[in-house]
């Protein structure tokens, strides 16, 4: 084998003075095995140069598989691998122009900051390896610390330690294994910001893992839900969570309350829905199915609950169910959140925001009200539970 | 009334007392370095440096510390350098037998002394190697090996394998690696091993004793001299080994210091 075509050296390209910035990755059909274990099963996969792609999952589902994957410190069972147009698949790990900030950064304890930061950039040859690594640690304000030890940094110095010794080769693709899961909640959110800034500024493509949803939807343009070694959804956050199309999905991004009910016809761009003695309505173009048996999704923050017979919100294009009983009230401040029994249809959680003052109390009776708009519809056969965390 | 605290007085009385029953051994034969001694050296019969300015004095003192230097350099050279690449193979690599191997490489430590030195004499006897220096060597540098193997196994079994990953990430290739990050952690366990073996081979005196033959090394020396008094030169060797190996230690601990000063200078 030659290495004449290897993704270092086209790294080393790139290091001489090409732009830098991210190039598209493509995995098709992955599968990994241990064993009997599917770990990945027949993933495909393409985000495009530049973006900042999250990869958000339960834990156990395959995340961290699959970029090891990525990164050629696992090899799949079945599938290729692109970066760019070029097939990593077969190459190893220091051949690849792809750079990994560790879960628990794996910093070189022996040496000092400045040598971690400039390791990448040693082993490729670049000839001011030392100036860069100090412009890199610059980049996450650690310059003044170049000459410590790993052991001598706080947890969140030395993540950004971990970062600044990958952005500091400019990979193609840059990879986070739940960089942030070790941080306390202040420093993550300060993290996540300054994260995304440098992802801005180096404009290289970042795979984000986690498993915090509120990290990967306000960090990510793409979200990957993933979920026993597959991709449930890929699509922006706000599509994910407008839209879900499958109850993992549904119910491991916020909430859902999801119901089965009957597609009883369908007019114009809209499908008629009956549960129990209630009727709704959903555009077609939400409902992944459109006869028979389905089921139906809706957000709770997007349920209004009025006293009985009391104007809803709108007129057309609204939904109501009257006959509610509220069962448990929980005040949060911003908002009351409820769990009100329907008769005939099952139990609904409802956010209410508290713009006026009025809290219902458990056992009072109410209407629900939705608009139809956000109502979205499953495979009839879906597991409503699937993706519910358990707490 | 005060309250009786035994920590107070307990704790360094008893370590101070461990300490003399310690050192008591080694400051005698210091300060009998300095006896002016006669035949014997076992009674005090004066001051005097002459010891000390000529501690090569007394016939073939100077001979077996060289010999015992020289083992021990090899016989510690030798069983590191194998020691490591063999425990490199046995914590690395998984091969049939590698179960058994793992256990044979303990039985050198586990045999009695008397044991291994008989056995290899009967060996060296059977293939008709003449005993001298080099039987001496390969005798010390199995024991040693087995010692090294064992101590540096124990740091390869608790190095973060993560750390490797990362520098195959950072574009290492296995043997870059391995120069800059896995040789590099290990180095402190291989210099422990390097010196804990050369302690035991320059301590050796029973499987030394069935394979030198005619070359005779310092504890035999000793052993030799005992019956009929050991020369006050023997007592400045062992007392300046002693200060060399103090002088090592503080040296080792200054540095370090030296080092941990200089990066939080900087840092
Ligand atoms: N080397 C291995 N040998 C056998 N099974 C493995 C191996 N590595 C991972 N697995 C299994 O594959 C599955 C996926 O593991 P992976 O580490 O990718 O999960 P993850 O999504 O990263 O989870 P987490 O969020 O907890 O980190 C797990 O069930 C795990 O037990
Ligand atoms: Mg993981």
């Amino acid at each position: 084998m030659t290495n004449t075509v290897n993704a270092a050296d086209t790294g080393g390209a790139t290091g001489a003075g090409a732009p830098a910035g991210g190039a598209d990755l493509r995995l098709e059909s992955i599968t990994k095995r241990f064993g009997d274990y599917l770990a990945v099963d027949d993933l495909d996969l393409r985000v495009p140069a530049g973006r900042f792609f999250a990869l958000l999952g339960p834990s156990g589902c395959g995340k961290t598989t699959t970029l090891r994957m990525i990164a050629g410190l696992e090899h799949p069972t079945r599938g290729r691998i692109l970066i760019g147009d070029e097939d990593v698949t077969a190459t190893r790990a220091h051949q690849r122009n792809v750079n990994t900030v560790f879960q628990n950064y794996a910093l070189f304890p022996h040496l000092s900051i400045l040598e971690n930061v400039a390791f990448g950039l040693r082993r490729r040859r670049v000839a001011d390896a030392e100036a860069r690594a100090r412009e890199a640690l610059a980049l996450v304000e650690l310059d003044h610390l170049s000459a410590r030890r790993p052991a001598q940094l706080s947890g969140g110095q030395q993540q950004r330690v971990a970062l600044a010794r990958a952005v500091v080769n400019r990979p193609h693709v840059l990879l986070l294994d739940e960089p942030l899961g070790a941080l306390d909640m202040k420093l993550r959110r300060q993290m996540q910001t300054e994260l995304k800034t440098i992802q801005h500024e180096v404009g290289l493509t970042f795979i984000h893992v986690t498993h915090d949803q509120e990290e990967a939807m306000t960090m990510a343009d793409t979200v990957a839900v993933m979920n026993a070694g597959r991709i449930e959804q890929i699509g922006p956050p706000e599509e994910l969570y407008d839209l879900p199309r499958t109850a993992f999905v549904a119910n491991f991004l916020g909430k859902s309350n999801l119901f089965t009910a009957q597609v009883s016809g369908s007019t114009g761009d809209w499908l008629e829905l009956g549960f129990g003695p209630h009727l709704t309505r959903l555009p077609a173009a939400r409902a992944v199915q459109s006869n028979g048996q389905v089921i139906a999704g809706i957000r709770p923050e997007k349920i209004v609950a009025v006293r009985p017979g009391e104007p809803g919100p709108g007129e057309h294009g609204w939904t109501k169910v009257s006959g509610g009983r509220v069962l448990s009230t929980s005040y949060t401040g911003v908002s009351t959140e409820y769990t009100v029994d329907v008769p005939g249809a099952g139990e609904f959680e409802v956010f209410s925001q508290n713009l006026r003052s009025e809290v219902f109390a458990e056992g009072a009776e109410v209407d629900l009200w939705w608009d139809e708009r956000n109502v979205f519809g499953l495979p009839g056969d879906s597991d409503t539970e699937a993706g519910v965390e358990e707490v | 009334m005060r309250k009786f605290d035994l920590s107070r007085w307990f704790i360094p009385v008893f370590g101070g007392l461990a300490f003399v029953y310690l050192l008591v051994p080694i400051a005698y034969i210091f300060v009998f370095s300095f006896n002016d001694a006669g035949r014997t050296n076992l009674s005090w019969r004066g001051f005097t440096l002459s010891n000390w300015q000529n501690p090569c004095g007394a016939p073939q003192v100077c001979e077996a510390f060289v010999n015992s230097l020289q083992v021990g350099v090899i016989a510690t050279v030798v069983a590191t350098v194998l020691g490591t690449l063999l425990a490199f193979g046995l914590e690395r690599y998984r091969f049939r037998f590698s179960g058994t191997a793992n256990i044979l490489v303990f039985l050198p430590l586990a045999t009695p002394e008397v044991v291994l030195g008989a056995s290899l004499l009967s060996q060296f006897l059977n293939l008709g190697v003449e005993l001298g220096m080099t039987t001496t060597i390969i005798s010390h540098i199995m024991f040693c090996m087995s010692f090294v193997v064992v101590t540096i196994r124990a740091r390869i079994a608790s190095l973060d394998p993560k750390l490797e990953e990362a520098a195959a990430d950072l574009y290492a290739s296995g043997p870059m690696t391995f120069w800059k990050v896995t040789f590099p952690l290990l180095v402190p366990g291989i210099v422990a091993a390097a010196l804990l073996s050369f302690a035991m081979s320059f301590d050796d005196f029973i499987v030394a004793n069935f394979n030198s033959g005619p070359f005779t090394t310092f504890p035999q020396f000793i052993y030799v001299a005992a019956t009929r008094g050991i020369p006050a030169e023997a007592n400045v060797i062992g007392s300046g080994m002693f200060l060399a190996a103090i002088a090592l230690v503080l040296g080792a601990q200054l540095w370090r210091y030296w080092r941990g000063k200089r990066v939080s200078a900087v840092g």
